[in-house]
C-alpha cells in the first residue's frame, strides 16, 4: 500500500485502510457530479464538514508514528484544498446557473405597454398665445392683462370710437347696459396700461373678446393678443419690422412673404392689415386663401394722437404702434384647423392632438 | 361696393387689366374682395323681335310664337311667358345658342308643335335673381343684334369693401377719383350742365335745424310719366351695383347716388303741403317708412316735414305716404347735406340700415347737393319727361362743414414713418388727392377736398402719404431693443407651471365660453345672481358665469354623448361674481374628473375615480406653492356638489376654492350615469408660494413609529394629524396616515387610524425611552383632544 494511506473507521465499525489519494479522487467527482447548491453543500460537510471524512483523518494523526506525521498532516491539508477548491468552482458554475435560470424566468415582453396616466394637453389657443407670448418676448413686449367685462370707455371711447362711429358697426357688442359690455377687443388693456404707466411701454395682452356674431366663421367668443410699444420715435417702418419677423418666427418660414395693405381702425393711423402668403398653398391660390395667394392675419398701425390724449401721453414726445393678432385664425393656419367652432366643443379628441 | 369696370373705364382711362386695378385698390386700402363678371356666360343670344302670337292647341299655358331673329325667316317658337306679345322686342337664343350652364339649344316639339329656339326672361340669362316674364327691351332695339354686346355684358363687377373713413369712394365717381389718383390718368368726369327752369313752381323748404342739415337743395318737376321704362343701360348699371330697377323716378334717385355719391329722394308733390321744413321730430311722432314699418320718433331724430306732417327720416328713408309712385306726376326732388352725426346712430337705433343713411353717416360731400340736382333733373327729364323748376337751396352758411387746414410737417411725416420720402413727393401726392397746399415751408397748410371727411389731423395725412406712396415701398427697421431687466418672482407659481402640473397629471385643457345658460347657472349656484347680458345670441349663451363648472359639465356631457368616458378636463379662466355694487371678475382654475382612474391597460386593475383621485391631483397643484399642506379642507355644503362629498378650501382662514362630487340632483337633472368630481380654485391664491430656504438635514438615523388608533367616526382625519404637528415636536419629521379602517374589530362607531411617526433629531441619536416618551405624550394628547384610544 504506497504512503500515504489512512486508517479509518467506516460505518460498519470496522477499521479501513484507504489511499487518500483515491477518497480525494473520491471527493472530487463526488463534488463535480453535484446537481445543485444543497447537493454541493452536503458534500462540503461530507467531506470537510467537522464530522467528515477528511476532516476526521486530521485526527487520526496523533496515531501515526512520529516520522510519519508530518509527511501524512502535509498530504491530509493537500487533499483537503483541492476539494475545497473543487467546491468553490462548482459552486460558482452552480451559482451561475441558478443565476441564469431564474434571470431567465425574470423575463418580462418588453413589448407591453407601460403602465401610465394618460398624457394630457394644452389647447390649442393656449399653445398659439404661449407661442406668441414668446416670440414678443424676445423683442421686449411684456404681458398685460384686463377686465374682459369692460366699460365703454375703454373699450370704445378712449379707443377714438365715440358713440356714433360707424366703426362700432364694426364691432357687435355685447351689452349689459349701456355702459358696461363686454369687450370687443383687446385694445382697452393698452388704453389701461397706458392710464397706468409712462412710456416707454412693451406689452401684449392676450385674452378673450367677445362679439355677438355666431355662423360658420364667427364665435360668440374668440382670442386676441394685443401687442402696444410706444416710445420715443418708434416708427411704421419698425412695426412692419417687428411683424415681419414675428410672422416668419411664428410659422417658422424664412422665406414666408408679408404685405401691408392700409386700412382703417379709429385708434390707430396710419393703419394697416397685414397679410402674409397663403401658408396652405404657397401663395398661387387655393380655397383657404379664396384664391388670392394671401390670408389676412393681423391689423395695427401707429398709436391715435386720439388715444394718446385719453390717456395724457404727449403725442410729439411720443409714438407708438400697436397690433392686433386673432389667436383662433393663426392656430387654424398653424396647425391646419379648418373649423373654428372646433376650438369651443371641447371634444377631446380634438384636444388630444394638441397633447 | 360694387364697380363696374366698363363704367369705371368711362370715368378714367386706367389702363390695367382688372386684376391689376384690384391689386392696386387693395394695396392703396381699398380692399378688393372679389372679381365677377357681370353678366353669367352665354353665347348667341341676339335681339328677336315676336311677328306673332296664337295659343297652342294642345297647352292652355303655351304659345306659338313667329320670331323675327334678324334673318329673315320667321321663326316658330313655343313660349310659356304670360307676358308675351306681338311686336315685343326680348332676348332671343336661336338654335345653337348657349344658355347660362351651357344650355345648348336645339331644335325641339312641344306638344307636337316646333320650336327653334327661346325667349329669354332676365332670369334664364343669369341677369337676375327674380322671375318676371320675358325680358322686354326697348322698342326702338335693333333685331338681331348679339345681346351681350347690346348691354355691354363683357364686363366685369369688382367688389370693394370699403372701410368706414372712406366714405368718399362709395360712389363711381369717388373710385374713379381714387383711381385717377393712383394711377396719375386724368379723371374724365360726367357733364352736368344746369338745367332751364322750364317752369316757376317752387315749393319752400324751411331748415329748422341747421346744425343737422345746413344745406338742402330741392326742385319741382311737373309732369313726369311715372311709368316710362328705364333706359336699358340704366337699369344694367344698377343690377351691376345689385339694385333694383323700380321704376324711373326712383331708379334716377339710385342712379345719381351710385354714380355721384350724393343719396336723394323723391316726394310725391301732391302729398306735400305748404313747407318743406327739416327738424327734430316731435318725441313721439309717428312715421310709416316706405317699407311699411311703423316707427315712433324722438327729439333725436332728424326728419322731413311739411307744414302737416312728417314726411321722411332725413337721410334715411322716405315715408310711405309721400313716396312717389306710378300714380306720381309732379315730384320734388331731394338733394340735401345731412351732417354725420344726425344721421349716425339713428338708422341703428331703428333697426335701419340703407344706402342712404350708410353715406350720410361716414359724410357726404357737402358741394355735391346742387350738383347731384342738376344730373337727376337732366336724367329725370330725358326718361320720364316733365318740366322743371328752377333749382332750390336752402342753406345756412354757418353750419357748413369747414374744410380744416392742417398743419402738416414733412419732417415729422418721415419720422413717423421712418421713411426718406421727398418734399417733392409729399406735395405731389397731395396735390393729386386733390388738397390744396400753401406754405411749403418746414410746416405746410394743408386744406383737405370737401369729399375727404377722414383727414382732420396730421397723421390723416401721414398715412395719406404712406398709402399713395405704398405701404410695400417703405422701409423696414427692426427697434433696438433697450435691454430692461425684470425681476423674476421666484415665489410666484406662473400659470404655465399650473398648466403643465395638469397636463402631466392627464388633464386636457378646454375653453368653455364665458356666457351660459341661466337654467345651469341656477342649479349651480342658485344663491347668486349672474350678470345678465342685455342682447345674448341665445339663451344657451345669456348669462356670465360665477363657477367654470357648467362650462366643464357641458363639455364632459358633450364627450360622454361621444363614446368618450374617461374625462380629466381644465379651464382657467375669469369667473364674474356680482358682489353688491361691484362685479368681481376673478381668475379660476378649475377640473373635473370622471371615468376610470387609468387609461384601461393591462398592468392596472380597473378602478372607477374618486373623490380622492381628484384631491391628489389638486394637492399636485397647491404642492406647486408648497400649499399642499397648508390648504385645510373642510366639509361644506355646496349647492353643485354631494352633500357628503364636498370641501371648502381655505388657506390662512380665506376660503380659495371648492371641491367635490357633483350632486346626485344635477346628475339627474343632467341625465348623467357617471358621477363627476370638481375643484374650482382661485388661481391667484395657490400662485403665492415662497422663495426656498435651506435647512441643514439631520446626520443622526430616523426612527418610525406606527400606532394605530381609534377615534369617533366623526373626528376629521385631518384633526388627528394637525394635534400630532401642533405638538411642536422638533424631532417630527413626518405624520402620515397610511390605513383607515372601520369594521370588523373596530366598535360601532369608531374607526382605526393608521399613522406612521417618523422623529429624527438634529443633533443627536434618539434613544429608545426619548422615542417612547414622545409616542406616550402624543397619545395622551390625541385622547384628550379628539378621544383617541390605542387600538388593541
Amino acid at each position: 500500500m504506497p504512503f500515504p494511506f489512512f486508517v479509518f473507521t467506516a460505518n460498519d465499525g470496522k477499521h479501513h485502510v484507504e489511499s487518500l489519494s483515491k477518497l480525494t479522487e473520491a471527493a472530487l467527482n463526488a463534488i463535480k457530479g453535484a446537481k445543485d447548491l444543497r447537493n454541493l453543500e452536503d458534500l462540503r460537510v461530507h467531506f470537510l464538514g467537522k464530522k467528515g471524512v477528511i476532516t476526521e483523518q486530521l485526527k487520526t494523526l496523533g496515531s501515526l508514528p512520529v516520522e510519519h506525521r508530518k509527511q501524512a498532516g502535509q498530504a491530509i491539508n493537500q487533499a483537503k484544498q483541492l476539494v475545497n477548491q473543487a467546491l468553490d468552482q462548482q459552486r460558482s458554475v452552480l451559482e451561475a446557473a441558478a443565476r441564469e435560470a431564474r434571470l431567465a424566468s425574470e423575463t418580462v415582453d418588453v413589448t407591453l405597454p407601460g403602465r401610465r396616466q394618460e398624457p394630457g394637453g394644452l389647447h390649442p389657443v393656449t399653445l398659439t398665445i404661449e407661442r406668441m407670448e414668446q416670440l414678443l418676448g424676445q423683442f421686449g413686449f411684456h404681458v398685460a392683462e384686463g377686465p374682459e367685462v369692460e366699460d365703454d370707455y375703454h373699450n370704445f371711447e378712449a379707443l377714438n370710437i365715440p358713440s356714433h362711429h360707424p366703426a362700432r358697426a364694426m364691432h357687435d357688442t355685447f351689452y349689459f347696459d349701456a355702459g358696461t359690455l363686454l369687450r370687443t377687443h383687446t385694445s382697452p388693456v393698452q388704453v389701461r396700461v397706458m392710464e397706468g404707466q409712462a412710456p416707454p411701454l412693451r406689452i401684449i395682452a392676450p385674452g378673450r373678446v367677445y362679439r355677438c356674431d355666431s355662423d360658420l366663421t364667427h364665435s360668440p367668443m374668440f382670442h386676441q393678443v394685443e401687442g402696444l410699444l410706444v416710445d420715443e420715435g418708434v416708427t411704421f417702418a419698425q412695426l412692419r419690422g417687428v411683424l415681419d419677423a414675428f410672422l416668419k418666427a411664428f410659422f417658422e418660414q424664412d422665406d414666408l412673404q408679408t404685405r401691408f395693405r392700409p386700412s382703417y381702425f379709429p385708434f390707430t393711423e396710419p393703419s394697416a392689415e397685414v397679410d402674409i402668403q397663403c401658408v396652405h398653398c404657397g401663395g398661387n391660390g387655393c380655397r383657404v386663401c379664396k384664391h388670392t395667394g394671401w390670408l389676412e392675419v393681423m391689423g395695427c398701425g401707429m398709436v391715435h394722437p386720439n388715444v394718446f390724449e385719453h390717456v395724457g401721453i404727449d403725442s410729439e414726445r411720443y409714438t407708438g404702434f400697436a397690433f392686433g393678432l386673432g389667436v383662433e385664425r393663426m392656430a387654424m393656419l398653424r396647425y391646419g384647423v379648418n373649423d373654428l367652432r372646433l376650438f369651443f366643443d371641447n371634444d377631446v379628441r380634438f384636444l388630444r392632438q394638441f397633447v | 361696393m360694387r364697380i363696374s369696370n366698363h363704367w369705371l373705364g368711362q370715368w378714367v382711362d386706367h389702363g390695367l387689366t382688372v386684376e391689376e386695378l384690384g391689386h392696386r385698390l387693395t394695396m392703396a386700402g381699398l380692399e378688393l374682395d372679389a372679381i365677377e363678371p357681370a353678366a353669367a356666360s352665354f353665347a348667341g343670344v341676339v335681339v328677336g323681335q315676336v311677328l306673332s302670337v296664337k295659343q297652342h292647341p294642345d297647352a292652355d299655358k303655351l304659345r306659338l310664337c313667329l320670331v323675327n331673329d334678324g334673318g329673315g325667316e320667321p321663326i316658330p317658337v313655343v313660349c310659356g311667358a304670360p307676358n308675351v306679345h306681338e311686336g315685343m322686342k326680348v332676348p332671343f337664343a336661336p338654335v345653337g345658342a348657349t344658355l347660362p350652364n351651357d344650355f345648348k339649344l336645339k331644335k325641339v316639339k312641344l306638344r307636337g308643335a316646333p320650336s327653334h329656339g327661346m325667349l329669354c326672361s332676365a332670369r334664364e340669362l343669369g341677369l337676375s335673381e327674380a322671375s318676371e316674364g320675358l325680358m322686354e327691351l326697348p322698342a326702338d332695339t335693333p333685331v338681331g343684334q348679339d345681346l351681350r354686346e347690346l348691354l355691354s355684358l363683357d364686363d366685369q363687377i369688382l367688389e370693394v369693401d370699403l372701410t368706414p373713413n372712406r366714405a368718399d369712394c362709395l360712389s363711381l365717381s369717388g373710385v374713379a377719383r381714387e383711381v385717377a389718383t393712383l394711377t396719375r390718368k386724368p379723371l374724365k368726369a360726367v357733364e352736368t350742365t344746369p338745367v332751364a327752369a322750364a317752369c316757376d313752381d317752387i315749393f319752400p323748404v324751411r331748415l329748422d335745424a341747421p346744425a343737422d342739415c345746413p344745406r338742402y337743395a330741392g326742385r319741382v318737376v311737373r309732369g313726369v310719366d311715372a311709368t316710362a321704362a328705364t333706359p336699358i343701360w340704366m337699369q344694367e348699371r344698377l343690377r351691376r351695383a345689385g339694385l333694383r330697377s323700380l321704376g324711373p323716378l326712383v331708379d334716377v334717385t339710385n342712379y345719381v347716388m351710385l354714380e355721384l355719391g350724393q343719396p336723394m329722394h323723391a316726394f310725391d308733390l301732391s302729398v306735400l303741403r305748404g313747407t318743406l321744413i327739416v327738424r327734430r321730430a316731435h318725441e313721439g311722432e309717428a312715421l310709416k317708412l316706405l317699407d311699411e314699418k311703423d316707427l315712433t320718433l324722438s327729439g333725436d331724430d332728424l326728419v322731413i316735414a311739411d307744414e302737416e306732417k312728417c314726411l321722411a327720416l332725413a337721410g334715411i328713408m322716405g315715408g310711405a305716404a309721400s313716396g312717389v309712385t306710378d300714380a306720381t306726376r309732379d315730384v320734388f326732388l331731394e338733394s340735401a347735406h345731412f351732417a354725420p352725426m344726425a344721421v349716425a346712430g339713428r338708422a341703428r337705433h331703428h333697426g335701419l340700415h340703407t344706402d342712404s343713411s350708410h353715406r350720410f353717416e361716414r359724410g357726404v360731400d357737402p358741394e355735391l347737393p346742387s350738383r347731384a340736382l342738376e344730373r337727376a333733373t337732366q336724367l329725370l327729364c330725358e326718361i320720364a319727361g316733365g318740366q322743371p323748376g328752377p333749382a332750390q337751396v336752402a342753406e345756412s352758411e354757418g353750419h357748413l362743414p369747414v374744410r380744416a387746414t392742417i398743419d402738416f410737417r414733412p419732417v415729422r411725416t418721415n419720422e413717423l414713418l421712418g421713411a426718406n420720402i421727398s418734399t417733392q413727393a409729399m406735395q405731389e401726392i397731395l396735390t393729386r388727392l386733390g388738397c390744396q397746399v400753401t406754405d411749403a415751408q418746414t410746416s405746410w397748410q394743408v386744406t383737405p377736398p370737401s369729399f375727404r371727411f377722414d383727414l382732420a389731423i396730421e397723421a390723416d395725412l401721414v398715412e395719406e402719404i404712406a398709402r399713395v406712396h405704398g405701404y410695400d415701398d417703405l422701409p423696414t427697421q427692426l427697434p433696438a431693443v433697450q435691454p430692461q431687466v425684470t425681476w423674476l418672482d421666484e415665489a410666484r407659481v406662473p400659470p404655465r407651471r399650473m398648466r403643465a402640473c395638469l397636463t402631466d397629471l392627464g388633464y386636457l385643457e378646454a375653453v368653455t365660453f364665458s356666457f351660459v345658460d341661466q337654467a345651469w347657472q341656477a342649479r349651480f349656484a342658485p344663491a347668486v345672481t349672474p350678470l345678465k347680458l342685455a342682447n345674448p345670441i341665445s339663451s344657451e349663451l345669456a348669462v356670465m358665469r360665477t363657477s367654470l363648472w357648467p362650462g366643464l359639465v357641458k363639455a364632459a356631457q358633450y364627450n360622454l354623448n361621444r363614446q368618450q368616458d374617461r374625462l380629466r378636463l381644465f379651464e382657467i379662466g375669469l369667473s364674474f361674481v356680482p358682489e353688491g355694487n361691484e362685479l368681481k371678475q376673478e381668475k379660476m382654475i378649475a377640473g373635473l374628473v370622471c371615468g376610470p382612474a387609468w387609461p384601461n391597460q393591462w398592468g392596472q386593475p380597473d378602478r372607477t375615480a374618486d373623490f380622492f383621485d381628484m384631491k391628489g391631483d389638486v394637492e399636485s397643484l397647491l404642492g406647486l406653492a408648497g400649499l399642499d399642506r397648508r390648504v385645510e379642507w373642510q366639509a361644506c355644503e355646496h349647492p353643485a356638489l354631494h352633500p357628503g362629498q364636498s370641501a371648502e378650501l381655505r388657506l390662512d382662514g380665506q376660503i380659495i376654492g371648492w371641491a367635490g362630487t357633483l350632486s346626485p340632483d344635477l346628475e339627474d337633472w343632467l341625465d348623467l350615469d357617471i358621477s363627476m368630481y370638481l375643484f374650482e380654485l382661485k388661481l391667484e391664491a395657490i400662485s403665492r408660494g415662497a422663495v426656498p430656504t435651506f435647512r441643514g438635514q439631520s446626520r443622526f438615523p430616523a426612527i418610525r413609529r406606527d400606532l394605530a388608533i381609534l377615534v369617533d367616526e366623526a373626528v376629521p382625519a385631518a384633526r388627528v394629524v394637525q394635534v400630532i404637528e401642533s405638538m411642536d415636536y422638533s424631532a417630527l419629521q413626518q405624520v402620515s396616515l397610511f390605513d383607515v379602517y372601520t369594521g370588523k374589530g373596530v366598535p360601532e362607531g369608531r374607526k382605526s387610524l393608521a399613522l406612521g411617526l417618523i422623529l429624527q433629531d438634529l443633533s443627536s441619536t434618539l434613544t429608545d425611552s426619548q422615542v417612547d416618551d414622545m409616542i406616550t405624550a402624543v397619545v395622551d394628547k390625541l385622547q384628550e383632544e379628539v378621544g383617541a384610544t390605542l387600538r388593541a
